[in-house]
């Protein structure tokens, strides 16, 4: 039979239920495994090849040689980036990674060049 | 009784998105209405002419936040086309799972926002809550809510192990339990369905000759889906049926949807337990050699089209996208003639609109009417205009 409030049980149920939304910031969700968040990068593997500079879509990333041996810096602009974590797949040695870390806000912008040695 | 006209849009509490619909009404019923397109131009076809291949994928990607993989999977067709390469079996079939359970995201969301719109905001609360699970499945497999990034030159990044395939299946449960009870409140619901049925007619002649496509095409008895008359990735080796309807008004857009995520569900519990094994990627060159290709793709609100001209080089000679919100807003006139100004939101909502996907050409509008212009043009007026208010940009 055809009567209004048919959603109404349903209703009642749930409205002795706890919420599904989370208290962020006091609770937390698990993050996933393959999350891509900020990257790290490993100076020690990096050869300078530049390739996550060439394939990165949004210009975030900045590789550059620091003193005379194949020694090398990386700027990320963590305000550029997308975090498709390209560059991750596009680095032949492994030298780049992705992290959970995601809470990178910041009230001053040039704090948002992260360089990592 | 005299005729008014009226304007909804750009910015309207009724639209989500910028764009503008000039009504003529006469009392409270529609007689006409105009659409305007060109509010949210944002030239990323002209973008990805200077980007490589790579990097075009992820700005494709990002032409819409909610069928970002329908237009990236799109793309990357076109370009393996061009390139020659046949992805693994894996790969089309992990292409496939993630187009599928955006296929869900997009619908349940759909279902949620055509509740808002028409005071049903119980069931937009429930819809909403669902589709979160489904949001956390696409989290876990691909690394991102939104903007999965799961598609590259020649497959897949991210592959699905044994562990997630489960999670997918015991996700599928619950959905296909709550989905079934929202088919049941909503056919049972007379608020809902009295609200809905009637409204946004499109008879099926009506439809063809407009060139509908998706669900709002399938909801006025037109059987027209790309996975079935063109099918890509795994498309080919899975059972599945086309939900067809013949309401041919909001009610019937809603059936269609909400059966469609059933059909949704069988295909993954599919996928998911046949899925063969293989490599996820094959080597693509940085360099495309020259050619073309159209590659189509029901994308959940229809078909998409993109059209990809290689040159030899890294990047792509042009790109050209043709989302499937365009071809159904030629029926919007149609559906909102003869019905009723309160109507207005519903109509709109039921075909899934996606503005910003669907701006591709900017028109200046003079005193005298409206003029259409081409790139150059349009580069030339962009730079008078800095320069009036003294900014030299003739360099760039």
């Amino acid at each position: 039979m055809k009567y209004p409030g048919k959603i109404l049980p349903e209703v009642l149920k749930t409205a002795m239920k706890p919420p599904v939304t989370v208290r962020y910031p006091y609770e937390r969700t698990e993050i996933p495994e393959g999350f891509r968040g900020k990257i790290h990068f490993d100076a020690k593997l990096c050869i300078g090849c530049k390739m996550c500079m060439r394939d990165c879509p949004a210009k975030a990333v900045e590789i550059e040689k620091i003193g005379e041996d194949k020694v090398f810096k990386a700027t990320f602009y963590l305000d550029h980036c997308i975090y498709c974590a390209q560059c991750v797949d596009s680095c032949p040695k492994k030298a780049l990674a992705s992290t959970p870390e995601f809470e990178l806000a910041h009230y001053q912008r040039d704090k948002l060049a992260d360089i990592q040695k | 009784m005299s005729e008014i006209k009226i304007p909804i849009g750009p910015q309207h509490p009724a639209l989500k998105e910028p764009e503008s619909f000039s009504l003529t009404l006469e009392g409270e019923r529609i007689i006409d209405a105009e659409v305007k397109l060109g509010y949210n131009h944002r030239g990323i076809e002209k973008a990805c002419e200077s980007r490589n291949y790579i990097q075009d994928i992820y700005l494709i990607e990002r032409i819409c936040g909610i069928c970002s993989h329908s237009h990236s999977t799109c793309f990357v067709q076109a370009v393996e086309e061009i390139a020659g390469v046949e992805i693994s079996a894996r790969a089309q079939f992990i292409r496939t799972i993630v187009a599928e359970l955006e296929r869900i995201h997009s619908h349940l969301l759909w279902l949620g926002v055509a509740g808002h719109e028409v005071g049903f905001d119980t069931l937009f609360m429930y819809a909403w809550r669902d589709r979160e699970a489904v949001l956390d499945i696409l989290a876990l497999i691909s690394g991102n809510r939104v903007n999965y990034g799961i598609n590259t030159l020649g497959g897949v990044r991210r592959d699905i192990d044994k562990e997630q395939s489960r999670k997918i299946l015991e996700i599928i449960k619950q959905l296909t339990e709550r989905t079934e009870y929202y088919i049941k409140v909503a056919t049972n619901e007379p608020t809902f369905s009295g609200r809905l049925s009637g409204v946004g007619k499109l008879s099926t002649e009506k439809a063809k000759e407009l060139g509908a496509v998706g669900p709002t095409a399938r909801a006025s008895s037109i059987e027209r889906d790309v996975r079935r008359d063109d099918p890509y990735g795994a498309y080919a080796q899975i059972p599945f049926k086309v939900i067809t309807d013949n309401h041919a008004d909001v009610l019937g857009r809603t059936i269609v949807r909400v059966f469609e995520l059933l059909e949704s569900y069988k295909m993954l519990k599919y996928l998911v337990q046949n899925m063969p094994e293989g490599a996820l990627t094959v080597k693509v060159p940085r360099r495309i050699p020259a050619g073309e290709a159209i590659s189509r793709y029901e994308a959940p609100r229809g078909e998409d089209i993109h059209y990809v001209r290689a040159n030899g080089t890294e990047m792509p000679e042009r790109v050209k996208v043709r989302a499937p919100t365009l071809a159904n807003l030629a029926a919007i006139r149609e559906m909102l003639r003869g019905g009723f100004l309160a109507d207005f939101p519903i109509v709109i909502a039921a075909i899934d609109p996606c503005f910003s996907c669907t701006d591709r050409a900017i028109q200046l509008v003079k005193d005298n009417g409206a003029e259409t212009v081409d790139w150059r043009q349009l580069r030339d007026y962009s730079i008078d205009w800095h320069k009036k208010r003294g900014i030299d940009l003739s360099r760039i």
